[in-house]
């Protein structure tokens, strides 16, 4: 189980990122992050991942204090990050230096496989195109086989085709060992197709506005009646989050969230 | 369709790479061929600007002999002692630097300081302190190496992607794995390039040091037909620099490449 607890941000310029966020995530949850952009997103992955350290609050995953990069946490970043100068099998096995070679390779060619790259296990980054990159640095981190797995917008530079495809490479691998997913995303559709849970933001400074329980049955169909209402369900909060706080709710909330 | 195909067909044999290289070639062996039938046909004398076949005879009697030999080894011995220490001097003090900002707010302003000095200005002060053998012209040397290989290197460590390093920290890499599997194969294409530039100038300072006082070297050539007065003996000696010089950057390149094929960029700037 993955806690947050009371946790804020303030940066060195006195940037206030993120202010009193507490939540709850059980193992093997997948929650989705929404928020417009500078909402503090980034920088409470970041925190998860113990590459920054929170102004006050805590986080703790089954009962551990995390105060700095954790073997139970891995991140996928917003671009791939990938080693250039390591081939993609390479890449994949890069946290896994401490295994034995033989392991190692094993589990390098599965996580490859699941995300359909086997064939390209010797080739370079560079010459893969970004969804692939994209994918290589899932099975990076998934290959480590964390407890807890952040995404921090991972398909958002990728056209929609695309993203569909990695929606269904993810899942498959979550399939495999179950991790607690906190996938960050400002894309509606990708909430409702991916988690369990989806948790709107608001910002300045980045608090939780809304959580809305997404219970809807795997395999999802996005232009199914269940999906479509949630989607709607988070649009209208989001719309509510992007307002000023103590503004009257208008009417229309689908028109003006179309803006984002 | 059929005329825009046949133009492409027509200008093809241009297009070469090959033929690109020959292009080049007119200008300076049309100009050897032209002095020396110039000279054959007397209407020149050729006796300050020898013809080709003067030079190249005088360049393989200095082989026969063994002469050139001495010469060539003589300077390749400086060069490589002074680039060994030279580069050697740079990379770690790059490393030093451009790892630690205390180090480099210690003696970043003074190695900037030093590099303003033209290095053959150092030449009376390390004949005082050296003697006028091997150890001044390899200190000079040296000094002419450092500085780009330390720039170089001090450069490419503070130009790391940040971001790549967080991938390390991700992975809980200890300091020595973060420098030996991220910042060592971050920095090696700029290094790389670095100590091509830094060789370079080892051979334009193995020239100026032997010009100066030397009793063999291809410098030493150079001024002995200065002295004797035969310019096809100083040509031949340059032609051997350059062909020296272009050698040992291959030897470098050739070393080295194989440690930066990942790179697009590196393969086109080595
Ligand atoms: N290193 C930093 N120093 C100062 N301010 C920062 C830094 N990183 C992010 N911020 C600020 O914190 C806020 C949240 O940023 P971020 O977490 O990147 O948002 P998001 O990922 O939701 O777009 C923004 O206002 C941003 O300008
Ligand atoms: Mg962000």
């Amino acid at each position: 189980m993955l806690i947050l607890d009371h946790l804020s941000k303030t940066y060195a310029d006195g940037t206030r990122a993120l202010a009193d966020i507490s939540l709850t995530v059980r193992a093997g949850e997948i929650v989705a992050l929404i928020g417009g952009s500078g909402c503090g997103k980034t920088t409470l992955l970041r925190l998860i991942a113990g590459l920054d350290r929170a102004s006050a609050g805590g986080i703790h995953l089954d009962g551990e204090g995390i105060a700095g990069p954790h073997p139970g946490v891995g991140i996928v970043f917003q671009e791939p990050r990938l080693l250039p100068w390591l081939s993609v099998a390479d890449n994949v096995a890069f946290g896994l230096a401490a295994l034995p070679r033989a392991e190692r390779r094993a589990r390098v060619a599965h996580a490859l496989e699941r995300v359909g790259l086997a064939e390209h296990a010797g080739r370079w980054p560079r010459d893969l195109s970004g969804g692939q990159q994209q994918r290589v640095a899932i099975a990076r981190a998934f290959v480590a086989a964390p407890k807890v797995l952040l995404l921090d917008e991972p398909f958002s530079a990728l056209d929609a085709l695309t993203r569909a495809g990695l929606h269904r490479h993810l899942l498959a691998l979550w399939e495999e060992s179950r991790p607690t997913v906190l996938l960050v995303t400002h894309d509606v559709a990708e909430a409702v197709a991916l988690a369990d849970r989806a948790v709107v933001l608001r910002p300045k400074p980045g608090r939780i506005d809304d959580t809305i329980p997404l219970p809807l049955s795997r395999p999802r169909q996005p232009s199914s009646p269940g999906s479509e209402a949630a989607a709607r369900t988070i649009l209208a909060s989001l719309d509510r989050s992007l307002r000023p706080e103590g503004a009257a709710d208008r009417a229309k909330p689908d028109a003006s969230a179309l803006w984002w | 369709m059929a005329a825009a195909a046949a133009v492409p067909a027509a200008r093809r044999p241009l297009r070469l790479p090959g033929g690109r290289m020959l292009v080049g070639l007119v200008l300076p062996v049309g100009l050897a061929l032209g002095w020396e039938a110039a000279v054959r046909a007397g209407w020149a004398q050729g006796r300050l600007v020898p013809p080709p076949s003067r030079v190249l005879a005088t360049l393989w009697g200095l082989a026969a002999s063994g002469e050139l030999w001495t010469h060539v080894l003589a300077s390749l011995t400086r060069v490589a002692a002074g680039f060994g220490f030279g580069a050697l001097a740079g990379i770690l003090v790059g490393a030093l630097t451009g790892t630690l900002p205390p180090v480099r707010r210690l003696i970043d302003p003074s190695l900037q300081a030093l590099r303003a000095i033209p290095s053959i200005a150092w030449v009376p002060l390390f004949i005082l302190w050296f003697g006028i053998f091997e150890a001044s012209k390899i200190t000079l040397i040296a000094v002419g190496v450092f500085f780009p290989v330390y720039l170089g290197v001090a450069g490419a460590i503070a130009g790391v992607d940040r971001k790549l390093v967080e991938v390390g920290r991700v992975f809980r890499l200890s300091r020595l794995a973060l420098a030996r599997r991220i910042l060592l194969p971050a920095v090696l294409p700029a290094t790389l390039v670095a100590l091509r530039t830094g060789l370079g100038l080892g051979f334009m300072f193995v020239a100026a040091a032997e010009l100066l006082g030397a009793s063999e070297g291809l410098g030493y050539l150079l001024l002995d037909g200065q002295q004797l007065g035969k310019p096809d003996q100083i040509v031949a000696a340059i032609l051997a620099f350059a062909a020296l010089g272009k050698l040992c950057d291959a030897v470098l390149v050739g070393l080295t490449q194989p440690l930066a094929r990942w790179q697009d960029t590196a393969r086109e700037s080595l």
